[in-house]
């Protein structure tokens, strides 16, 4: 009969109108600033460069080697490399970032720059809400701004955090066996050279 | 204090004394009540589409988005006002002005409590009829004027619409002026101002006042451009339709003649057979007259928001069908049936004859728009 879908759909629209102020899960609206949904752990938004240690500048992993720099597509990162050497976080002498900086606006979140970097220094933070009135210096974001620690690292991806650690630690491991090695080899391996070359 | 209430009382009941007093005192609330209620309205739909939709609607301006209303005013009155250069300045500035002020005449003759009506005129209902068909003149200025393929598609589209719904609206509004005899609204309500036991004498309560009602709500529906007949201004189509070059405070106009409109439709509705400003049961005639009128009006426009939450656009096609091949028929049935009423004797048998005809002929003519489809069943060769 005709009219009786009509019926049927002002009884489904009513159930809805009367339920939603009676079912709570019914609406499924987050009302954003008040509430939050918790992030999910791959989360990623802009990068951040990360820093062992307590001091940002003694403890940052950047070496100022350029390749994110030449990586990125949209081409928002600008680095210049320093004349001279500081020792980083292990004590090894290393050249450093003199300039690092990031436009905000011109960054699109493609996490290329985290991909090619063999130093683990530049890695992607979860942080969205990033608007500012001051809309040519407050979105270009220098190294002091980017500088996060590797405990905020932690925080916000722990089981990618902990990988890298253990990597990095692995890698150290390795080097440091391989120069305990070289500097025990060293003495065996020269001796007979010398015993012959006093023949 | 008191000796000033006193004083002003003294003035108004001077001001009511003379002719242009009392015509001020009848204008005025209408002028700012019924765009009030607009206000009201455009956040209620807001929050009930919402809430039929699972959503919560508007609550960030003000205390549960009470503010809504005064942002967008603030928000249309303050945005740049823009004419098309190839419009035609004169008649794109007349439209909305028009529209508006077709949407407030008919206001003159409805009788929104015993004594507030502002001009009884003995032929009110012709009078509303007319001047209502104003606003297809104004539809059709700025669908014109324009000069936009999209407006006049709009514009031609509603006239199309206004025309064909026009026929089964004066028809279905006829019963009720034939029950009264009379074209006055004031008498129309009068006459079913009484009570029998406890129950008014509404003309709804009647086989025929009932089917009249139901299509006087659909030719309505279809007559204030709403959900599901919006196809002039169909949002997924033409954009706007025949006001898609206006802007600011001129769309504002048309926004605000919209829902004047489809207010004045609805007080038409309850003036012809909801029994006005008259009270639902005799014990109840003591609640002031106005306020029974304003609530059924509420609760009119709460169906509407009902329906436009509910129903999607009908096509060109099945639009016209359904005035044509359905409305108008059945409203002719419910006039015959409304006269033969008129001369059979009273009783119950009287009432279920009545019912019997007019459900017969709602069934016949619904099994005949379901069975003869409009168009041939489509052939998807790429979406499936």
């Amino acid at each position: 009969m005709l009219g009786k879908g009509i019926a049927l759909g002002l009884a489904e629209t009513a159930r809805n109108f009367f339920g939603s102020f009676f079912r709570r899960e019914r609406l499924t609206t987050v009302q954003f600033p008040e509430e939050r949904l918790p992030q999910i752990e791959a989360a990623r938004n802009f990068p951040f460069l990360v820093f062992d240690g307590a001091d940002w500048q003694q403890g940052m992993r950047c070496v100022a080697c350029q390749i994110c720099e030449k990586e990125c597509p949209p081409k928002c990162i600008l680095i210049e490399k320093s004349k001279d050497k500081k020792p980083d976080a292990t004590g090894k002498p290393q050249f450093y970032p003199a300039v690092f900086n990031i436009d905000v606006s011109v960054c699109m979140s493609c996490q290329i720059c985290v991909e090619v970097c063999p130093f683990d220094a530049i890695k992607m933070d979860v942080d969205f809400e990033l608007s500012t009135h001051d809309r040519f210096g407050g979105l270009l974001w220098d190294k002091q701004r980017l500088s996060k620690s590797n405990e905020h690292y932690h925080h916000i991806h722990p089981t990618e955090a902990a990988a890298v650690d253990a990597a990095l630690a692995a890698e150290r491991a390795k080097l440091a066996a391989k120069a305990q090695a070289a500097s025990t080899a060293t003495p065996a391996a020269s001796t007979p050279a010398t015993a012959e070359g006093q023949a | 204090m008191s000796l000033f209430i006193l004083h002003l009382l003294t003035s108004i009941h001077a001001l009511a004394a003379s002719t242009i007093g009392h015509t001020l005192l009848m204008v005025v609330p209408v002028m700012v009540v019924f765009p009030a209620l607009f206000a009201v309205t455009t956040l209620l739909e807001r929050k009930g589409l919402g809430r039929i939709q699972n959503r919560y609607g508007p609550n960030r301006a003000g205390p549960w988005g009470l503010l809504q209303p005064m942002a967008d005013g603030i928000k249309a009155l303050t945005k740049e006002d823009v004419v098309p250069e190839a419009a035609d300045r004169l008649v794109h500035f007349c439209a909305p002005v028009l529209m508006v002020l077709s949407a407030f005449l008919v206001y003159a003759v409805v009788p929104v409590s015993r004594t507030w009506v502002v001009a009884p005129l003995r032929a009110g209902v012709l009078f509303f009829f007319a001047a209502g068909s104003l606003m297809e003149i104004a539809v059709f200025m700025a669908g014109w004027s324009s000069r936009s393929q999209y407006s006049l598609l709009g514009a031609m589209r509603a006239l199309a619409q206004m025309i064909s719904y026009e026929i089964p609206l004066v028809l279905s509004a006829m019963v009720a002026v034939m029950a009264a005899g009379s074209l006055s609204m004031v008498e129309i309500v009068r006459r079913q101002a009484g009570y029998t036991g406890i129950w008014p004498h509404w003309f709804v309560l009647t086989p025929w006042g009932l089917f009249g009602f139901a299509l006087f709500l659909i030719a309505a529906t279809a007559e204030s451009n709403r959900c599901p007949f919006d196809l002039p201004e169909g949002e997924s189509e033409i954009i706007a339709g025949y006001y898609i070059e206006y802007s600011g405070f001129k769309f504002a106009l048309f926004f605000l003649a919209e829902y004047l409109g489809m207010f004045a439709i609805s007080a038409l509705g309850i003036t012809l057979f909801l029994g006005g400003w008259s009270a639902p049961f005799s014990f109840l005639a003591w609640v002031p007259t106005w306020i029974w009128f304003f609530a059924k009006l509420l609760a009119l426009i709460a169906g509407f928001i009902w329906i436009r939450g509910t129903l999607p656009r009908l096509r060109m096609d099945q639009l016209m069908r359904f005035a044509w091949e359905f409305l108008l028929p059945m409203t002719l049935c419910n006039v015959f049936v409304a006269g033969a009423w008129k001369f059979l004797p009273a009783g119950v048998l009287r009432w279920l004859g009545c019912a019997l005809v007019l459900l017969g002929a709602y069934w016949l003519l619904g099994r005949r728009l379901e069975q003869r489809g409009g168009l041939p069943q489509r052939n998807y060769r790429f979406a499936e």
